[in-house]
């Protein structure tokens, strides 16, 4: 799993190239017999980074790199009746594509008509006789697709999911030549589904609250909708293994019960692939907490693998307590490998797994330091953390951009499973909260996990509802707010004076 | 994925990996020479390497073990009763087999390789399983391109016991005829008659995919492996980093430069990939810089691996052998006890080595031609996967600096070629010494230790 992060791409617009030749990269000094000699290497001092450098500054060159998941943009494009799933699961897909690194916006087309089209009158709108919205719908198409292509060009996108019916092969057409003329590769999602009830709770969940539907009563709002469906149902071309066997798509049929995958060809969308495939929309709720107060904590001291204070131990007692309440049916319960996590779910007395990779950041020189500590021994690291916080990589250790990427898994897990708690850290806590609320890079290492409190976190139409659960016990602070001075010469004053208090 | 269970979970108490609840097995279908066997294969391999006890069962294998020599394709008519009541025989005693491995010798996943072609032999399958507990997830692989099968044939078949004394044409037509037996009685998978069962479909060699009724973890994991690997001819590169300057020292992991042996390697490794002449080689590196710099003497572009870095050594980080043992001796008896399963305090295991590797496996079946320039530990890591090495063997493959291994895909397995690029570098190699115990001497304790400054 490589990341991108933006600033580490080319400025400027990116060559267009056809996906054949894109593979075949640049190589500097092919033809040369005799090997040039080796550049120097410095260290990027934020992200532990080896590069090759010229005079002391870095070079420009494509080891810069991290992430070569695909050479040319994708344009990913949904395929299917209304209330089919499509927009669920264009958010979801761009969610945990933005998560992993891969930067992702979705463009519904839905979205483009309502802004043009001010007030929904009725399904009217979406005849297929209907002239004049044929044309508004026409335009809304060619103006989502414009924003695709500035997102993709000149934005650093390298992922724009397409969200429309696009249920005929004529438009699907137009797409596949836009994406041809712009160099993006086109990779489409098609949902069927029929089963009545299915289309039904999707349209009690999100269509129901549209603002297509604002003024109308449910039964009003249904049998709209229903007719709106059947405008399409006519004219509707499902990809076909014969007719469309040269295009890149997954069909996913009643909800993944099945998927045809048709000439998947590159790494990101083979992820796509397996992420669409382990995705479910079956209700459940996911726990997720840090382990109870650690020696370490009470000191202010940050890793280590220590074990629960008295007050830490009360915590799990009141856990195993609230989870009994919550008569969970077949909960799950997941650890790292860490004593004050194993300590914790201990108390529960239900079967746990330990996961090595939930452990909490490696803090490398740093674990079991105490901030004052650190400013005192390592006051441009403290700064350079202050500054990028995301991804600032503790020297031997990690970032928060390496801790994403472990705990894929995790996520990948969790979405396969359905009742799960997950006794964790708090850097830990951060990214896996960050995924289910779509907080970007710059707001998740500042999210507020704090000891003895548990996120109930259930997924509802396109989101998640999150329930904060204090339990009530005492614990110390170990949240740091980023201080306002953040320059590499501050003074020690202005270093510290974010630092919770401890013993 | 793997994960410790708590002491106290009342299921799968002793299991290292929970990947699934209960043992799985996996139900091969399609004609002959469809890469039925060497999915089978690839998948076991795959599977055991990242922790799951998987094992394969080729009926074929069993049919060969009975009908000692092989006369012809009239053994597979479906007129011929002798032929088919065979055949039933080795199916149910490699059944047999495969229960026993799953309910008595701690196997997880078994692989049953046969061509299963008709509703009623793999119904009678779904019953076995049913009645002892096991799920069952069938691989179809579906090909009609003739080039495809030639091809199969040449690789696999002419060389199969079955064969040892035919011609090439004989074999070939043989073995034609063999395909023709099975033809007309071919059930495949059909979306609406076994729409209940769990099956993935791989048409033309995984042009296309269909994927039905996946249940659980480890079903999900090998649809995922199924769809990343393919046959295109290609070859993968692996090798170490120059010599660095740790390594002269006889000291452990850390993140030093090249020495000037290194260096001069480094300028090698560049002569001899200009002189394969390999189409379209992309590079790999992990990101600490003795192998980053040993890919900037090849002047092409390179992608760095966090998860490529070397084995963790936590504690015992930049040490020599011999202050390992003075500091720690009880942690380094134990680490020549289990080397595998042994996890450095604060630091790592091979164990965990593998499980970070997995995403660079699963990313090299999907690329071609790839160098990979990376460091020992992780270096035989990989080596195993490909090899089919176990986990007592793992740790103790040799990796010398200053070589490359050159591993090409061909059938069933992996040839190897060894390249020593002719620099001399100090051997890192410790091999395990007799005494393993935990109150051996220092004297002991230190026998295999290489050479170094």
């Amino acid at each position: 799993m490589k990341h991108r992060s933006p600033s580490e791409q080319h400025h400027g617009k990116r060559p267009r190239v056809p996906a054949a030749a894109a593979s075949a990269s640049p190589q500097d000094g092919m033809e040369d017999k005799a090997p040039s000699n080796p550049r120097e290497l410095t260290q990027n001092p934020l992200k532990k980074i080896w590069m090759p450098c010229k005079n002391g500054l870095p070079e420009k060159h494509i080891s810069q790199r991290k992430v070569c998941m695909t050479n040319c943009p994708t344009l990913i494009v949904t395929v299917g009746l209304p209330a089919r799933g499509k927009t669920y699961i264009s958010k979801k897909l761009t969610r945990y594509l933005n998560w992993i690194g891969v930067p992702t916006r979705e463009f519904n087309v839905g979205q483009y008509r309502r802004e043009f089209v001010k007030i929904y009158k009725s399904f009217e709108f979406f005849r297929p006789d209907n002239e004049e919205g044929l044309k508004i719908r026409r335009q809304c198409a060619s103006a989502a697709l414009n924003d695709v292509r500035q997102y993709l060009t000149e934005e650093g996108g390298q992922v724009a999911v397409f969200d429309a019916t696009n249920t005929t092969r004529e438009r699907r057409e137009t797409i596949i030549q836009f994406a041809e003329q712009n160099g993006f590769k086109v990779f489409f999602v098609e949902s069927v589904c029929e089963d009545p009830d299915v289309i039904q709770e999707n349209i009690v969940q999100v269509k129901l609250g549209s603002p297509d539907y604002t003024n109308c009563n449910t039964e009003e709002a249904v049998e709209d909708f229903m007719k709106r469906i059947k405008c399409y149902e006519n004219s509707y071309e499902t990809l076909d293994e014969v007719l469309d066997r040269d295009l890149s798509y997954i069909k996913i049929m009643d909800v993944g019960q099945r998927y045809l995958v048709n000439r998947v060809l590159d790494h990101i969308q083979s992820r796509i692939v397996y992420y669409l495939m382990n995705i479910h929309i079956t209700p459940r709720s996911i726990y997720l907490c840090r382990h109870g107060e650690s020696e370490l904590n009470v000191k202010g001291r940050i890793g280590g693998d220590s074990g629960l204070t008295p007050r830490g131990k009360e915590f799990a007692k009141k856990l195993s307590q609230f989870i009994q309440a919550q008569s969970i049916s077949d909960l799950k319960v997941w650890t790292s490998q860490m004593k004050r996590t194993i300590q914790t779910a201990e108390a529960l007395s239900v079967p746990y797994e330990q996961w090595k990779v939930l452990n909490e950041i490696d803090a490398g020189v740093c674990e079991e330091m105490m901030y004052e500590e650190i400013q005192d021994h390592y006051p441009l690291e403290f700064a350079l953390r202050d500054q990028d916080k995301y991804r600032y990589r503790y020297p031997k250790g990690e970032s928060y951009e390496d801790l994403v990427q472990r705990l894929e898994p995790v996520i990948m897990e969790l979405e396969r499973q359905e009742n799960v708690l997950v006794i964790c850290h708090q850097a830990v806590m951060r990214c896996l909260l960050a995924y289910f609320l779509d907080k970007t890079a710059e707001e998740l290492p500042y999210l507020k996990c704090p000891l003895h409190t548990v996120l109930k976190l259930t997924p509802v139409a396109y989101g998640c509802k999150v329930e904060s659960i204090s339990l009530n016990v005492d614990a110390v602070n170990t949240h740091r707010e980023r201080p306002e001075n953040v320059n590499i010469h501050r003074t020690t004053e202005d270093a510290l004076q974010t630092v919770p208090a401890h013993l």
